[in-house]
């Protein structure tokens, strides 16, 4: 049986965005039905965790379960919804996707968590580039409005809510949760140390949670057509809904593509319905799965890899944010975890002393190896340079995802590195390396 | 980390803020429950007033936010969308990272740096263009992708870029 999409059910149809098509197709009949028929917030976050949800900002964290951790007595302080709109992770554009074209399931999605939490006050923190996306978004929220889904007393039902779009200004490290919320109190931001975790204090020091744009597009889907249903989606118990993967590099169809949770790796690169195979008939050497934070896969690797978190987490490396870069076998992997580390160097929030000094470091080596420049015990620095950042030296996991391009490429592709320093050229081709420019 | 200073403006004025620009701001400070809570949202402000922002609009916001001017700066210098210097009239924003950087952005970017005669981070001298270069931008299935200010231009290729800057007045 074909999958029919879910979240992608109405994207790239005529006015998509606008409020009337959204009440044609059945939209904000969810949340009527959640607000007036009897659902408590409790029997929401209960039906949530049945569906087993788990975030798909990153970390797959069960929603349900965080939702839970809110206090029962929060001390007369409110609790706060954070939508976090900060798509910044390389390789990601689903968020970006289901906001310029499906505004309102979000919304939707959002109304219903932030009843479940029993808060007033939500925010969608949204990216600074997304300029397009927040007028989007900001014209939907108003639409809302207009018809009674936010605001006071939304339906009769006596629960009140607003929604505001704050938009961020360039800075990857906002995606991580505390370091959103730093960021929407007005300051750097650089994450903070947990515990607390934000469910207990988080921004205003009041009880927070932070979920991702398509985890609120799912929970109005779940509590649509009910959890037993989200559940059965998927590849086991632990890995359930339909899922968005972002497919980009050397393939013959990039884009964005729903299928249950789970899907083959393989079937996302070549099958008709996703990737249609490798561009110009080149083999895979080696595919991100998550994004630019998760080890990379060599093409053995992707042989039998279902694209869940449980799956990748068998391969170790990691699901992230469904960001699947493929990369053919002219790509010289040196220059490509060059890029990488440039990219984690740049947006090191300087915080913390071993990510603040360990990611340039580990750009100016990369770049001397891609230069002709380096030397062969580069190579074993690069791993020791690694090691020093990670696991627990700091306090947010960037420096953990700085590395996993490194190390990844450096264990499963040692080949290339030292054939870069004894050769000085790639091993890809017969080109003379670049001309040193850093 | 990168280092970043921001520009005095060169007539040593305070900035004011237009009514309209005040009254938005109002509106915005309205959303939240502390003034600092509204740095970013009036920051954009400052930038859509004057196209950047200079030393003095930054001690405005500091003044009407309660803020001290320090920590308007240690915001301002995190995050790299704001302008500190002025900017030429079309910002033209190549992306560079992995997926766009697959798909030759780097040439893209030789290419306008020749086309336009600047570095990246140069503006032309009659203020028309500055050239920048991001990171991840989120266009990585239409690589690779660009921004003219706030529009999306992908995917980008030479011949297209080089018509997309003949056709700015």
């Amino acid at each position: 049986m074909k999958f029919e999409p879910v979240l992608l059910a109405r994207a790239g149809r005529e006015r998509s965005q606008a409020i009337d098509t959204y009440l044609a197709d059945g939209g904000y009949e969810t949340l009527r039905k959640v607000l007036t028929g009897g659902w408590t917030p409790e029997a929401v976050t209960e039906e949530v965790k049945k569906s087993g949800l788990r975030g798909r900002g990153g970390a797959g964290f069960p929603t349900g379960v965080k939702w839970g951790f809110v206090p029962k007595d929060t001390r007369g302080k409110p609790v706060y919804l954070l939508c976090n709109a900060d798509e910044s992770e390389p390789g990601t554009f689903k968020d970006r996707l289901l906001m310029e074209e499906d505004p309102h399931q979000m919304i939707e999605g959002q109304i219903i968590s932030a009843y479940a939490i029993k808060c007033r006050n939500s925010y969608v923190y949204i990216r600074g580039e997304f300029f397009h996306g927040a007028r989007v978004v900001q014209r939907a929220i108003d639409e809302a409005y207009e018809k009674g889904f936010l605001g006071e007393n939304i339906l009769g039902s006596g629960f009140s809510h607003d929604i505001t779009v704050h938009r961020g200004a360039g800075a990857y490290i906002c995606g991580e949760e505390t370091g959103l919320i730093e960021s929407l109190e007005g300051k750097r931001g650089q994450p903070r140390v947990k515990p607390p975790f934000p469910a207990v204090v988080g921004v205003f020091g009041a009880p927070t949670i932070v979920n991702n744009v398509e985890t609120l597009c799912c929970v109005t889907h779940v509590l649509k057509r009910g959890a037993d249903w989200f559940a059965k989606i998927g590849r086991n118990e632990k890995n359930t809904g339909p899922k968005l993967y972002c497919l980009s590099g050397h393939v013959n169809r990039p884009g964005v593509y729903e299928a249950p949770m789970g899907l083959p790796m393989k079937e996302l690169l070549f099958g008709d319905d996703y990737g249609r195979g490798m561009k110009d008939g080149r083999r895979v050497k080696a595919v991100i799965p998550g994004g630019a934070s998760a080890p990379m896969l060599t093409a053995e690797e992707i042989e039998d890899c279902p694209l869940d978190f449980d799956g990748l987490v068998a391969k170790k490396s990691m699901l992230g944010s469904a960001a699947i870069v493929v990369m053919n076998e002219d790509t010289c992997i040196v220059d490509a975890a060059r890029n990488l580390a440039k990219f984690f160097s740049h947006e090191s929030c300087g915080q913390c002393t071993p990510c603040r000094e360990g990611t340039p470091w580990l750009y100016r080596v990369l770049t001397r190896i891609e230069t002709g420049e380096g030397r062969l015990e580069d190579i074993d620095l690069l791993e020791k340079i690694s090691n020093q950042m990670a696991n627990g030296m700091t306090i947010c996991v960037f420096a953990d995802a700085a590395i996993a391009p490194v190390l990844s490429s450096v264990g499963k592709f040692r080949d290339e590195y030292r054939h870069h320093v004894e050769h000085k050229k790639c091993l890809v081709d017969s080109r003379a390396v670049v001309e040193a420019t850093v | 980390m990168t280092s970043r200073r921001y520009a005095v403006e060169p007539t040593g004025r305070p900035a004011e803020f237009p009514p309209a620009a005040r009254e938005r701001i109002e509106r915005i400070l309205a959303r939240y429950p502390t003034k600092q809570a509204a740095l970013l949202p009036v920051l954009w402000v400052a930038q859509e007033t004057w196209g950047w922002i200079s030393k003095e609009a930054a001690e405005e916001v500091a003044r009407i936010l309660e803020l001290t001017p320090a920590h308007v700066s240690g915001v301002l210098t995190f995050y790299t969308m704001y302008n500190l210097e002025p900017v030429g009239r079309y910002l033209l924003q190549f992306c560079t990272s992995i997926s766009c950087h697959l798909a030759g952005a780097e040439g893209l970017v030789d290419h306008c740096r020749k086309r336009l005669g600047i570095e990246l981070g140069g503006t032309t001298p009659d203020r028309k263009f500055t050239m920048v270069e991001v990171e991840c931008i989120a266009g990585c299935d239409r690589a690779p992708s660009m921004m003219l200010n706030d529009t999306y231009h992908e995917p980008m290729d030479a011949a297209k870029l080089d018509a997309l800057i003949a056709s700015l007045p």
